[in-house]
C-alpha cells in the first residue's frame, strides 16, 4: 500500500513547480512535504490527488498506476487550504456528500456522518451552515468530508495555515492522535517546520521543485543533507570562513570539518544558537564578544552577541540554569565558543 | 441591527446632497414616471370597454402568444449557452477566450437592425442559404424561427455576463473538493456549482427575459408584419399606432409595461434573496461554540 512516485516533473509555462521528484510514502505513515511557498509541495499533493497531471513520471499506489485513474476514483481524502466547504450544504450534508454521490442507503449516510461528527466533536451542530462555524470547527468539518468514504490516502493542504497559534497547537495533536487511531496514510503540506516536527513520522524537506533531503524529524535536524535544510529548520548563524584539511576557521575560532580535505577555500559555518558557548574565563577556541541584548524565552535565554568585525553579531540559546551561573548583563565582555557546527563549502556540499 | 450613524466628515453637506436627490428625482419623474403615467391614461382614456376590447382583439392575442412562444424558446437557449460560456471563460484558460469575451458582447454593441439585417442576409430568399432552404421548403426568414433567431442573438449575453464575474469570484475549490469526493462531472454541476450560482443565473434569466419580450429593432426587421401571425406584442402595438387607433396602442402597450413591471419585481425578489446576510449575523456569538469550550475537547 506504499504511494510511490518517480521521477515527477510538473512545470507551469516557465516555471518548473516539480523538477524530478522521487518519493515514497510508507503504508500508514504520516509525511510531511515542508517547503517554503514555491518549493512545489502543494504541487505534489495535487497530484496526488488527482487534481493536476504531471508531464512526466509515475506515481504508483499499491503497486498500481494512479495517474491512470481520474480524481475521483482515486479513493483520496483531500482537505484544502481554505477549506472548500460548500456553503450552500449544511454540516451534516458537506460530510455526507461523498456518500450521497455514490448513492449509499440512507440509514448508512446517517449512521456514519453521525460517528464522524462524534470524532470531530461537533454533535448536534449537523444543521449549522459552514459561515456558522468558527475556522477551527470548519478545518475538522473539511476533515470529516474527507474520510467520510474511508479513503486509502489522507492529504492536507497547509491544515492550519488559517488557524489561530493556539487553536493550531490543538488540532495538531488532535490529527496526530486521529492518525495513531485510523493508521490511514497520510501527506500533508507545510511550510511550518514546527507543525511538521510535530505532527508527522516523516519529513520530506523541498525547495525550488526539487526533494532537499527525507528523514524522520530528529534525522533531517542532527543531519541536514544541505545548507538549505540547515537554514529552514528553524534559526541558525551563518558565518563566512574557510576550510582547509578538515578544519573550518572563522576569525580566530577552528571547528571539525570532517570530510573537507585539501587547499583552502572559502566555506560557510552554521551554529545553532543552542550550539554557541558562553564563558566568563578565556580559553583554546575562545574569542572576546559582548553581551548585546538578553531576551528571555520560557525556559531559555537568548544572548544576542558582538564579537568583532569578522564574525560579527551572533544569536545563542542557553537554559536558564546556565544562565543564572554565569549572570549574564547587557554590554558585559564575555568568551565565546563553538560546541558543535557544521561546514559547507561554498557550492552547498556537505561536510 | 440599527443603521450605522454617518460619518460627519464623510458626509456631504446638505444643499449638495438636496441638489442631487433632487436631479435624480426629476430625472426619474420626467422620464419614467411621467410617460407610464401617460400610457396608462391613454389606454384607459376610451374607458374600459376600448381597453378591454383591444386585449381581447384576437390579432393581440395572437401577438402575446407569439411573444410567448419566443421567449420560451430564446430565453432556454440563452441559459443554456450563457451556463456553458460563463464556466469555459470563468474556468479555463484557453486560446480565443478574450475573442470569446469580446463575442459575447456583441448584440449589446449592434443596433439590433442591423442584427436582423444580417439574418435576412443569412436565411433570406437572396441570403447565403437561400437557396438550400427553397430547396428544402424551409421558412426562417418572416416567419416565427426567424424572429426566435433574432431574438436569441439579441439577448444571449444577459445570462453570459451576469455569471462569468460570479463564477470567477467563486473560484473552482468547492468544484475540485467534489470531484476529489467522488463526484461525476453532472453530480458536481448539479450538486455544486448550480446552487452556487442560482441568484446570478435567475438574474439574468429575468434580465433575458425581459429584452427578449421588448425586443422590437431585429424582429421587425425579420418578420413580415402579418397580424396575427408574424407579429410580436411590440409589432403588434407599432402597426396600432400606425393605424391611428391610439387607444388600443396604448392599452396593449400596457400589458407590455405590466410584464415588464412583473420581471422588475421579481429581479427585486432575486436581489433580495442574493444579497441576503448570511445567518451567522445574527447569530449571537456566545452561541458560537469553541472547540476549546467543548467539554472533552481536543485539549490536551
Amino acid at each position: 500500500m506504499t504511494i510511490t512516485v518517480e521521477n515527477v516533473s510538473k512545470r507551469f509555462g516557465n516555471f518548473a513547480a516539480l523538477d524530478n521528484v522521487s518519493v515514497e510514502i510508507p503504508n500508514g505513515g504520516l509525511v510531511a512535504l515542508l517547503g517554503p511557498s514555491g518549493s512545489g509541495k502543494t504541487t505534489l499533493l495535487r497530484i496526488l490527488a488527482g487534481l493536476e497531471r504531471p508531464d512526466t513520471g509515475v506515481v504508483r499506489h499499491d503497486g498500481k498506476d494512479l495517474l491512470d485513474r481520474p480524481a475521483r476514483e482515486r479513493d483520496v481524502g483531500l482537505v484544502f487550504q481554505h477549506y472548500a466547504l460548500f456553503r450552500h450544504l449544511d454540516v451534516f450534508e458537506n460530510i455526507a456528500f461523498a456518500l450521497r454521490v455514490r448513492k449509499r442507503p440512507k440509514a448508512e449516510v446517517n449512521a456514519r456522518v453521525e460517528e464522524l461528527l462524534r470524532l470531530i466533536q461537533l454533535e448536534g451542530l449537523g444543521r449549522r451552515m459552514p459561515s456558522q462555524l468558527s475556522g477551527g470547527q470548519r478545518q475538522r468539518v473539511a476533515l470529516a468530508r474527507a474520510l467520510a468514504a474511508a479513503p486509502q490516502i489522507l492529504l492536507l493542504d497547509e491544515p492550519f495555515g488559517a488557524l489561530d497559534a493556539q487553536v493550531r497547537q490543538e488540532l495538531r495533536r488532535w490529527l496526530r492522535r486521529m492518525h495513531d487511531e485510523m493508521h490511514v496514510t497520510t501527506v500533508f503540506v507545510t511550510h511550518d517546520q514546527e507543525e511538521a516536527f510535530e505532527v508527522s513520522d516523516q519529513v520530506v524537506i523541498m525547495d525550488h521543485g526539487k526533494i532537499e533531503q527525507t528523514g524522520t524529524p530528529a534525522e533531517v535536524f542532527d543531519h541536514p543533507a544541505s545548507d538549505f535544510v540547515l537554514r529552514f529548520l528553524g534559526q541558525v548563524n551563518v558565518l563566512h570562513g574557510t576550510v582547509a584539511d578538515e578544519r573550518a576557521r572563522v576569525g580566530e575560532l577552528t571547528v571539525a570539518a570532517p570530510g573537507l580535505r585539501g587547499e583552502a577555500r572559502a566555506a560557510r559555518i552554521y551554529v545553532r544558537p543552542h550550539e554557541l558557548e558562553i564563558d566568563r574565563m578565556p580559553g583554546p577556541d575562545r574569542v572576546a564578544a559582548q553581551v548585546v541584548r538578553l531576551t528571555p524565552l520560557g525556559a531559555a535565554l537568548r544572548v544576542e552577541l558582538d564579537a568583532g568585525a569578522t564574525i560579527g553579531r551572533v544569536q545563542a540559546e542557553l537554559d536558564r540554569g546556565r544562565a543564572d551561573a554565569l549572570g549574564l548583563r547587557a554590554s558585559e565582555p564575555v568568551f565565546l565558543g563553538f560546541r558543535h557546527a557544521r561546514v559547507f563549502e561554498e557550492e552547498r556540499r556537505a561536510a | 441591527m440599527s443603521a450605522p450613524q454617518p460619518n460627519p466628515a464623510r458626509t456631504e453637506p446638505a444643499w449638495v446632497k438636496a441638489i442631487l436627490v433632487g436631479v435624480a428625482v426629476a430625472f426619474v419623474g420626467l422620464f419614467v414616471a411621467v410617460p407610464v403615467a401617460v400610457i396608462l391614461h391613454h389606454a384607459f382614456r376610451e374607458g374600459w370597454d376600448v381597453f378591454a376590447a383591444a386585449i381581447a382583439d384576437e390579432d393581440a392575442r395572437a401577438a402575446i402568444r407569439l411573444t410567448l412562444l419566443v421567449v420560451a424558446i430564446a430565453v432556454p437557449l440563452n441559459l443554456v449557452f450563457g451556463v456553458a460560456a460563463a464556466w469555459a471563460i470563468a474556468r479555463f484558460r484557453f486560446r480565443g477566450r478574450a475573442f470569446l469575451i469580446t463575442l459575447i458582447d456583441l448584440p449589446f454593441a449592434v443596433s439590433p437592425v442591423i442584427a436582423g439585417m444580417l439574418f435576412v442576409l443569412l436565411f433570406g430568399a437572396s441570403g447565403v442559404f437561400g437557396d438550400w432552404l427553397a430547396a428544402h421548403d424551409l421558412k426562417i426568414i418572416f416567419a416565427t424561427p426567424g424572429i426566435v433567431l433574432a431574438t436569441t442573438f439579441i439577448t444571449f449575453p444577459f445570462v453570459a455576463r451576469e455569471l462569468i464575474p460570479v463564477m470567477e469570484a467563486q473560484g473552482a475549490d468547492e468544484e475540485e473538493a467534489a470531484m476529489v469526493l467522488g463526484a461525476s462531472a453532472w453530480q458536481m454541476f448539479f450538486r455544486v456549482t448550480l446552487p452556487k450560482i442560482r441568484w446570478g443565473l435567475a438574474y439574468g434569466v429575468i434580465l433575458c427575459s425581459a429584452r427578449a419580450i421588448g425586443e422590437f429593432g431585429a424582429v421587425s426587421v425579420v418578420s413580415n408584419n402579418v397580424r396575427g401571425r408574424s407579429n410580436t406584442v411590440p409589432l403588434h402595438i407599432e402597426d396600432l399606432y400606425n393605424e391611428y387607433q391610439y387607444a388600443a396602442a396604448f392599452a396593449v402597450s400596457s400589458i407590455l409595461l405590466l410584464m415588464a413591471l412583473a420581471t422588475l419585481v421579481a429581479r427585486r425578489l432575486v436581489e433580495h434573496q442574493a444579497t441576503r446576510p448570511e445567518p451567522e449575523e445574527g447569530l449571537p456569538v456566545a452561541q458560537r461554540i469553541d472547540i476549546a469550550t467543548i467539554p472533552g475537547g481536543i485539549a490536551p
